[in-house]
């Protein structure tokens, strides 16, 4: 093995004998890396906006909101629950167990392993990272190699304000990535791409390692009729923000698609087009308030995305790329063919198809053809097409008139289902996702249950019958009437 | 005839059979309240009426006693039915949860849905339990299911197959039967979740499938869980809960029986002795004889058994038992003391009726013990100690932990079941059945009023200032912030 691998499997197993110690159990040491974060955060805002920016282009107000913002929320909350969060849970036992009591006890599962993403580098591996923490357990993040400024920065900073026996930043790419996939982790969490998670999970099942997989797909907006212009308006207002806000397209929660009925496709075309204008000016390409293409792979795959003639034909706005800055401006298509790739695969980027459909009722039957999405969003004011959405689509989060604010809202669970993932997290979800909720019961030795032991007889097992049923009244005429000598049993 | 079997049961036919439940879940009636009743209700009918049938299917493949497949069999799986049909219209309901300030106006709930079609696969040891306690909780959420039975017990396996075929709705809920063959078949189908109930080597098997179709598992393994006895205690008592715990459930053969005793060298004798007296008690002189032990399930697990038996490391350690009748596959309750730790018998999960005791200078050296292994899938401690039961609680980790007693927190719905580590992931009982199979969307309402413009570029510091209050949550913050709203 290389001097890399000797360093990933020492440090698994410095992490695990560490961890031994239960110095990470403590409420003060969850608590005092809670507040590190924060720390970490506050004091090193500039720099985290500086590598954003480098990395995506990112203007530092939308890296506030969609980063840092949400790490001070989740820390936050963390920080104020967490007591509260790894206090046993009671719960109720039969009288029959007299005297018992029974508990449901939160522990750590260990030493587990982040796998980051690139979109949202800071978000994407400090979330998680508060959740491991504040479940106590001890920590390796792989943050993503396709942002380097953002991966080098928390390689650098997350040593001098958190505990490094206990958390440990590993950079590189699928070298080092197979590396770590290798060791012997209790728990995985990957933020990432349906392909490689399934690389992930297969590696996570030879040593059993449980795993959450916040994935992604192509999360739909539907638009209903809305009569009223001004909240037409903010519907619109509402998906150009939820497609191209956060980091041009390149979100798991971004609005992927848009399906609306042809009758109103002309009007939306030429509101999108305005509210496009005012957010991003004349001339996107110089606006600084739109994220930039990652990298030129991505770029490739996107241009590629617009090569295909049909789809080519389709394009009602945008269109114009520039190769050098890794910028795509704000596309708009209409009725691409619906096998394109456009429309097969997740966009990942700033093209936002709009699919034409006689009646918007139509839209559930679309997206159920398709694989199960993150998100669904909906804009409507039909109180039976929405209960109609509730009951039969599958996703894993519906929005009703507006879009990525769930993400805010740590009171829900942030997850997929079927291909846009399993597992979740989020507020107290987050410390779920880390630990082991383990069943205690905890008994005395007197009161026996006789009837529990061999040699077996008709008397026991009537015993046990009515004791499933908690029939206590029955049980009692049962021994007693055992005990009168008034039934036989042999 | 078993060429014919098999080439029956092929890819072709798993994947129509997927699919064809598949498209009656698309109907949607899973989702209504009073399909998913009439289904429990079937299969609670369907168990009741053939209780006979059941026991006798129990005695056939393990030699069960009547009593245990009555009690455990039988009478948990009705418990379960019961719990589902009274609490289920609460699960089915949405959960509100709060929203802040935040997101205001808004409102927010949990949704439960199902999640498609399952597989659950199921174990030889408790074959009905384990096969109709995971299917009637993916019923009650609402999803069509495939259950795939042990072939190791066959008779259970066939009456499975007749009674689902003959009570329930067969367009969503099929059993099929078969060996390894089959289930790699059903394996290499997508499915919505797999359910397995087994050991640790296929459960690996079982997720890499899984992974490639990123379909979530609850993995129900197994581990050798450990029984610490503390001194100071009645071990008369003590004695009669292990047994109960280990030979009482299947002679051994249960995924959470105590697997093997830790106790101190001053108190091992004693416990030796009670052991002993409480045994012939409940199984007579004979124990060979008696009806109220099952049998070894098979010819591979009583050479398994005898092997560990016949390890040189552990000759002369039989302190009781240790008679065995191969035709019969038939190992009475052997209990052996002071066995090295790098014995055969110390380094994998027993699962039969064999009772190793290591003994310890202190109690408290129990603890290290036991974590020097893998995650058991349950540990248990007798003590009247408060500080030893309470570093126990807090320092093992284990899917489920008793004190004071052994097993009985199977029964208690209110507990989840399930392992950590190499005793599995997830659980299941009574609601955590119902969520094992379902998901939960989170769902957020908002309206029209109050859009705010801070969302939006054109960015300013402004904006981000007021931002940042907002999120702060700091009253002041957020009244500058509300003020200076545009």
């Amino acid at each position: 093995m290389d001097a890399a691998g000797w360093d990933v499997e020492e440090t698994v197993r410095e992490l695990r004998q560490y961890f031994k110690t239960g110095e990470t159990k403590s409420v003060t040491w969850r608590k005092n890396q809670l507040t590190a974060v924060l720390d970490l955060v506050h004091e090193k805002e500039d720099a985290i906006f500086k590598a954003l920016h480098q990395d995506l282009g990112k203007h530092h107000v939308e890296a506030y909101r969609d980063e840092v913002g949400g790490v001070v929320k989740s820390a936050t909350k963390s920080l104020s629950c967490v007591e509260k969060w790894m206090t046993p849970k009671k719960t109720d036992i039969p009288l029959l167990f007299f005297p018992a009591k029974g508990e449901v006890l939160s522990e750590p599962l260990g030493v587990v392993l982040i796998f980051s993403s690139w979109n949202f580098p800071i978000m994407l591996t400090l979330d998680p990272l508060i959740g491991a923490i504040s479940a106590g357990n001890v920590v390796v993040i792989k943050p993503s190699e396709q942002a380097p400024a953002c991966s080098s920065f928390l390689a650098n900073t997350i040593p001098q304000y958190l505990d490094s026996k206990a958390i440990k930043v590993i950079e590189g790419g699928t070298d080092i990535c197979e590396l770590l996939l290798r060791q012997k982790w209790d728990k995985i969490f990957f933020t990432g791409s349906p392909r490689v998670a399934s690389v992930v999970m297969s590696a996570a099942a030879r040593n059993l390692t449980p795993v959450t997989l916040e994935l992604g797909g192509k999360c739909p907006a539907i638009l209903d009729s809305l009569p009223n212009p001004s909240e037409f308006k903010f519907a619109v207002k509402r998906i150009v923000g939820g497609k191209w806000g956060p980091c041009s397209g390149q979100a798991c929660i971004g609005v992927d698609y848009l399906l609306v009925e042809e009758k109103l496709s002309s009007s939306l075309i030429e509101l999108l087009r305005k509210i496009i204008r005012i957010f991003y000016g004349q001339n996107p390409v110089e606006s600084k308030v739109i994220s930039r293409i990652i990298n030129k792979h991505h770029f490739e795959r996107l241009c590629n995305l617009l090569k295909d003639p049909l789809v080519e034909a389709s394009i009602v706005h945008g269109g114009s790329v520039d190769e050098e800055n890794l910028f795509i401006e704000p596309t708009i298509l209409l009725d691409p063919p619906l096998d394109s790739l456009v429309m097969t695969e997740e966009i990942f980027g700033p093209l936002l198809p709009i699919i034409t459909l006689n009646k918007i009722q139509e839209s559930i039957g679309f997206i159920n053809a398709r694989p199960k999405p993150l998100a669904i969003y909906a804009f409507t004011k039909d109180e039976t097409f929405k209960r109609k959405i509730l009951s039969e689509t599958s996703s894993g989060s519906v929005i009703f008139n507006d879009t990525l604010v769930q993400f805010l809202c740590d009171t829900l669970p942030f997850g997929g289902v079927g291909q846009s993932g399993f597992g979740r997290y989020h507020g107290k979800y987050s410390f779920d996702t880390f630990s082991h909720e383990k069943a205690v019961m905890h008994r005395k030795l007197f009161l026996e249950i006789e009837p529990r032991y061999p040699p077996w007889d008709k008397f026991k097992l009537e015993f046990i019958k009515l004791a499933y049923k908690l029939n206590y009244v029955g049980l009692l005429l049962h021994i007693l009437g055992s005990k009168l000598g008034l039934k036989r049993y042999n | 005839m078993e060429a014919q079997k098999q080439k029956m049961f092929d890819e072709e036919t798993a994947s129509s059979v997927v699919k064809e439940l598949r498209d009656s879940f698309g109907s949607g009636k899973t989702r209504s309240y009073e399909w998913r009743v009439s289904q429990v209700k079937a299969l609670l009918k369907a168990v009741v009426e053939n209780e006979q049938e059941i026991v006798d299917a129990l005695r056939s493949d393990l030699a069960k006693p009547p009593l245990e497949t009555v009690v455990y069999e039988i009478g948990m799986f009705k418990n379960s039915c019961e719990v589902i049909l009274k609490e289920l219209k609460q699960w089915m309901k949405p959960e509100k949860v709060k929203t802040s300030i935040r997101t205001f106006p808004s409102s927010a709930e949990i949704v439960p849905e199902p999640l498609g079609v399952v597989l659950v696969i199921s174990a030889w040891n408790y074959p009905i339990l384990l096969s109709l306690d995971p299917v009637v909780g993916a019923i009650a959420a609402g999803n069509a299911v495939v259950l795939k039975p042990s072939e190791i017990a066959p008779a259970s396996s066939s009456l499975l197959a007749k009674l689902i075929g003959k009570y329930m709705d067969n367009s969503f809920i099929r059993v099929v039967e078969g060996g390894v063959d089959e289930t790699t078949m059903l394996l290499q189908q997508k499915w919505d979740k797999i359910f397995y109930t087994g050991n640790g080597k296929v459960g690996r098997i079982v997720m890499t499938a899984a992974a490639r179709h990123l379909t979530p598992v609850v993995l129900e393994l197994g581990g050798k869980s450990p029984v610490v006895v503390d001194s100071n205690m009645d071990l008369q008592v003590v004695a009669k809960r292990i047994i109960s715990g280990k030979w009482g459930l299947n002679n051994g053969q249960a995924c959470i029986s105590p697997d093997y005793v830790i106790t101190t060298k001053d108190c091992a004798p004693k416990l030796v002795d009670a052991l002993k007296t409480e045994l012939v008690k409940c199984y007579g002189k004979n124990p060979l004889e008696s009806e109220d032990l099952s049998r070894i399930v098979s010819s591979n697990h009583f050479a398994r058994l005898s092997k560990l038996l016949n390890d040189d490391k552990v000759s002369g350690k039989i302190v009781y038992g240790g008679e065995s009748d191969e035709k019969k596959l038939r190992i009475a309750p052997t209990v052996l003391l002071d066995v090295p730790r790098d014995s055969l018998i110390m380094g994998e999960e027993i699962f039969g009726p064999l009772l190793p005791i290591i003994t310890v200078n202190e109690v408290e050296e129990s603890i290290d013990l036991i974590n020097s292994g893998t995650k058991p899938l349950a540990a248990y401690i007798f003590t009247a100690d408060k500080k030893l039961k309470e570093q126990f609680v807090m320092n093992v980790p284990a899917g489920g932990l008793l004190v004071n007693d052994t097993v009985l927190h199977l029964v208690v719905d209110t507990l989840p079941f399930g392992g950590v580590g190499e005793s599995g992931m997830g659980a299941y009982h009574g609601k955590f059945s119902f969520d094992a199979f379902t998901h939960k969307k989170a769902v957020l309402y908002r309206g029209f009023a109050g859009d705010s413009s801070l969302r939006y570029p054109p960015y300013t510091d402004t904006k981000l200032r007021l931002m940042k209050a907002l999120i702060g949550g700091s009253i002041f913050g957020i009244i500058r912030a509300l003020l200076g709203w545009s």
